[in-house]
C-alpha cells in the first residue's frame, strides 16, 4: 500500500469504507429499500384519501387526483354502526390481551429459571432439558385438545363470573391470557435462564450468607439483574401477542367480547375485501403499536426479536 | 362498545393483574415460611410448579392427546384414514406440495436478498435508515403485511384504472390485468413474496451483525493479495458467518413451515393456496375433522423436528465457542 493512498483515504475504517461501498453496490441497495417501504407507504397515502379516490386511481396519482380525509380512520375507530363494530372495542382487547400475556409468563419463567439455575437438586437439570425441549411442540399440536380442556373446566368458571359480575362477559379474556402464557414458557424460561445463571456465584453466595431465603434472593436480587433480559424477552412477547391471528382464533370467541385487532382485520378482509378506505385506515391502527415499539425501542427490540425467532 | 363494556373489560384486566400478583406475592411468602424439615425441596416445588403445570396443561398433556386424535375416527375407534386422506386426496396432496415450495423458496431467497444487502450497506452512509427500512416488516403483524401486499396485488377489470401496484405497472406495459390471488399457480408465489418481504429483514440484520465480525485484518489481507469484491465475499465473508448463514436459514425454514396468518387472509386457503399449518385450522375448527386436523399438526411436528433440532444444537455451539 502506498504512503499516498494512506493520507488520501484517512483512517483505517475510511480506507475499508472506500474499498466496500462500489456504486453499484449502493444502487442496489437502495433499490431493495425503495421497493420494501412501497407496499407500506402506498397503505398508508390511501389510508388518508377519500373512499371513491382510493377505489378510481391509484395511490401515486396522488397530486394528479388531491385529496386527503381523515373520515376512514374517524370511520373505523368509532362508527356506531352495530353491523361494523368499530375497531376501538378490538383495540382495548388488543392491549388488554397483551399487557397481561406478557407479565404472568415472564413472572413463571422467571421464578422457574431461577431454581433451574439456582437451586440444587439432582433431577432438576433433566428437567431444564426437557423444558427446554419442549420448543420443538408446535402450537398447533395443542390447540385442540386445549379448547376441548378450557371447555371443560374453564367455562363454567367463566358463566359464573359472569352471573356474579354481569358487566364481564361470558367470553372474557382469561382462556387467550392462560393460552399465550403456557406457549410463552419453554422459550422464555430458557432465555431467562441463559441470563440467570451467568449472574456472579459471590453475589447469590453473600446473600444467602447474611441470611437471605429464596424468595428474597429471587426479588431484591435476580430479578433487578435480570431487567436488560427481562426487557428484551417482554417486548418480543408483547408483540408476538399483539401479532397473534391463530391463539386469538381459537380463544377468543370472535366477537368484540374479547376478540383483538388482528382477527377483527382478518374478518374484515374476508367479509369487506374492497372497502379499501376501512381496511387500510383499519391495518395502520393495529400497525401503530408495534411501529411505535419498533422504533423507540430498537435496540431491545431486534435482540428480543433474534433471541425469541424460534418460537411458536 | 358502551361504557359498561369497556368498565366491564377495564375491570378485567384490573382483576386479572391483581389476582395474578395476590397468587404469586402468596406463593413467595409461602415459599419462605416453608416447615423447616424439607424446607429446599418445598422451595424448589413452589419456585417450579407454576410453570411446570401449564406446561403439562398447555403442551405435554395436548402433544399426546392430538397424537392421539390423529389416529381416531369421529367413533372413537382406532383408524389410519387421516394419514391416508392426507397423502391420496388431491386437495391434500397439493398442501402437502405448496408446503414444500414455501419452505424451499421463502428461506433460500430472503437469506440471498438479506446477505446481499447486507453486504451493499455494510459501512455505507445511512446504514441504521437502510437496516430500519427492511427491518421494519418485522415488527408489524402478518395479518397487517397481508394486507399491505394484497392492496398491491388488487385487481380491477381491464380498461378500469387500476389501484393495485402489480397490476398497474403490467397495465402500463401494455398487458392486461389479472386476478393474482386467484390464479393457480402464481398465486402461491405471490403469498410466498410477502413472507420474504418480512423475513428478509431478519436475514440481514443478523448477518450484518456476522459480517462485523469479521477481522478486518482478513479483509485487509485479501485486498492486499489483490482479489476483487466476489473474491473476497466467498472467500472471507461467506467462510466467516458460515454458522450465522445456517442459523439464518434453519430459523426461517421453521417460520415458513408453521405460516398460517398469511395465507387465512390474503386467500383463506382457497385457489389452491393452502399449506399445512392453515389447512389444520380449517380442517379441526371449521370442517370439525379433528383427526384430518390432528394429522395435519402431527405432520407439522415431523417436519419441523430436525430443523429445530438442528438449529438448536448449532446455537448451542456457537454459544460454546464464545
Amino acid at each position: 500500500m502506498s504512503s499516498v493512498d494512506e493520507v488520501t483515504s484517512g483512517t483505517k475504517t475510511g480506507r475499508v469504507k472506500r474499498r466496500l461501498t462500489s456504486r453499484g453496490a449502493t444502487v442496489a441497495a437502495l433499490v431493495i429499500a425503495v421497493v420494501w417501504t412501497i407496499p407500506t407507504f402506498g397503505l398508508l397515502v390511501s389510508s388518508f384519501r377519500p373512499a371513491e379516490l382510493i377505489q378510481t386511481t391509484g395511490w401515486w396519482t396522488i397530486f394528479a387526483n388531491p385529496g386527503f380525509t381523515l373520515d376512514n380512520y374517524a370511520d373505523v375507530l368509532l362508527s356506531p354502526s352495530q353491523s361494523s363494530p368499530q375497531l376501538g372495542a378490538y383495540f382495548v382487547n388488543s392491549l388488554f390481551i397483551a399487557i397481561p400475556a406478557t407479565i404472568f409468563p415472564l413472572t413463571f419463567a422467571s421464578m422457574a429459571a431461577y431454581a433451574f439455575a439456582w437451586m440444587r437438586f439432582k433431577w432438576v437439570n433433566a428437567l431444564f432439558i426437557f423444558v427446554f425441549a419442549l420448543q420443538i411442540v408446535p402450537l398447533q399440536m395443542a390447540l385442540v385438545p386445549l379448547l376441548q380442556f378450557f371447555s371443560t373446566f374453564l367455562k363454567p368458571g367463566q358463566q359464573w363470573l359472569h352471573s356474579v359480575l354481569p358487566m364481564i362477559p361470558v367470553q372474557n379474556y382469561l382462556p387467550i391470557w392462560i393460552a399465550h402464557t403456557m406457549f410463552a414458557l419453554p422459550l422464555a424460561i430458557f432465555l431467562l435462564h441463559n441470563f440467570i445463571s451467568e449472574i456472579p456465584n459471590e453475589v447469590i453466595e453473600a446473600a444467602r450468607v447474611d441470611g437471605a431465603t429464596h424468595g428474597q434472593i429471587f426479588w431484591r436480587i435476580v430479578l433487578p439483574l435480570a431487567i436488560p433480559a427481562l426487557a428484551s424477552v417482554a417486548i418480543f412477547q408483547f408483540l408476538w401477542v399483539w401479532n397473534d391471528l391463530l391463539v386469538a382464533l381459537i380463544f377468543s370467541g370472535g366477537t368484540q367480547d374479547a376478540a383483538p385487532l388482528t382477527q377483527r382485520l382478518a374478518e374484515m378482509v374476508g367479509s369487506r375485501g374492497q372497502e379499501w378506505q376501512r381496511l387500510t385506515a383499519g391495518a395502520f391502527v393495529s400497525l401503530v403499536v408495534p411501529l411505535i415499539v419498533f422504533f423507540s425501542l430498537q435496540r431491545y427490540f431486534v435482540r428480543g426479536l433474534l433471541a425469541g425467532s424460534t418460537k411458536g | 362498545m358502551t361504557t359498561a363494556d369497556l368498565i366491564g373489560k377495564i375491570l378485567q384486566f384490573g382483576m386479572g393483574l391483581v389476582i395474578f400478583a395476590a397468587i404469586v406475592g402468596l406463593l413467595i411468602f409461602f415459599i419462605d415460611k416453608a416447615p423447616k424439615r424439607g424446607r429446599d425441596y418445598w422451595q424448589l416445588v413452589g419456585f417450579l410448579a407454576p410453570a411446570l403445570i401449564l406446561l403439562a396443561i398447555g403442551l405435554i398433556y395436548p402433544a399426546f392427546r392430538t397424537l392421539a386424535l390423529s389416529f381416531l375416527d369421529k367413533g372413537g375407534d382406532f383408524t389410519l384414514d387421516n394419514f391416508v386422506w392426507m397423502f391420496t386426496q388431491p386437495a391434500a396432496i397439493r398442501t402437502l406440495i405448496n408446503t414444500i415450495v414455501w419452505v424451499a423458496l421463502v428461506p433460500t431467497i430472503s437469506t440471498v436478498l438479506g446477505l446481499a444487502y447486507a453486504v451493499f450497506i455494510d459501512r455505507s452512509r445511512g446504514e441504521r435508515i437502510y437496516k430500519a427500512l427492511v427491518f421494519m416488516p418485522m415488527a408489524i403483524s402478518f395479518v397487517g403485511a397481508g394486507i399491505i401486499w394484497k392492496f398491491v396485488y388488487e385487481y380491477k377489470s381491464a380498461g378500469r384504472e387500476q389501484i393495485g401496484l402489480l397490476n398497474a405497472i403490467v397495465v402500463a406495459f401494455g398487458g392486461d390485468p389479472v386476478q393474482w390471488l386467484q390464479a393457480d399457480p402464481i398465486n402461491t408465489v405471490l403469498l410466498i413474496v410477502v413472507m420474504i418481504w418480512i423475513q428478509t429483514g431478519f436475514a440481514m440484520v443478523v448477518l450484518s451483525a456476522a459480517i462485523k465480525g469479521i477481522p478486518t485484518e482478513q479483509v485487509e489481507a485479501a485486498q492486499l493479495d489483490g482479489t476483487n469484491a466476489w473474491q473476497r465475499f466467498r472467500n472471507v465473508t461467506v467462510p466467516g458467518i458460515r454458522g450465522s448463514l445456517v442459523v439464518v436459514l434453519t430459523t426461517i425454514s421453521i417460520a415458513t413451515l408453521k405460516v398460517f396468518d398469511i395465507v387465512r387472509t390474503m386467500t383463506a386457503g382457497n385457489f389452491n393456496t393452502s399449506v399445512v399449518a392453515n389447512e389444520m385450522y380449517t380442517q379441526a375448527f371449521r370442517a370439525s375433522e379433528v383427526g384430518r386436523g390432528s394429522a395435519l399438526a402431527i405432520i407439522l411436528f415431523v417436519l419441523v423436528l430436525p430443523i429445530v433440532i438442528y438449529n438448536i444444537r448449532v446455537l448451542r455451539a456457537q454459544r460454546e465457542i464464545r
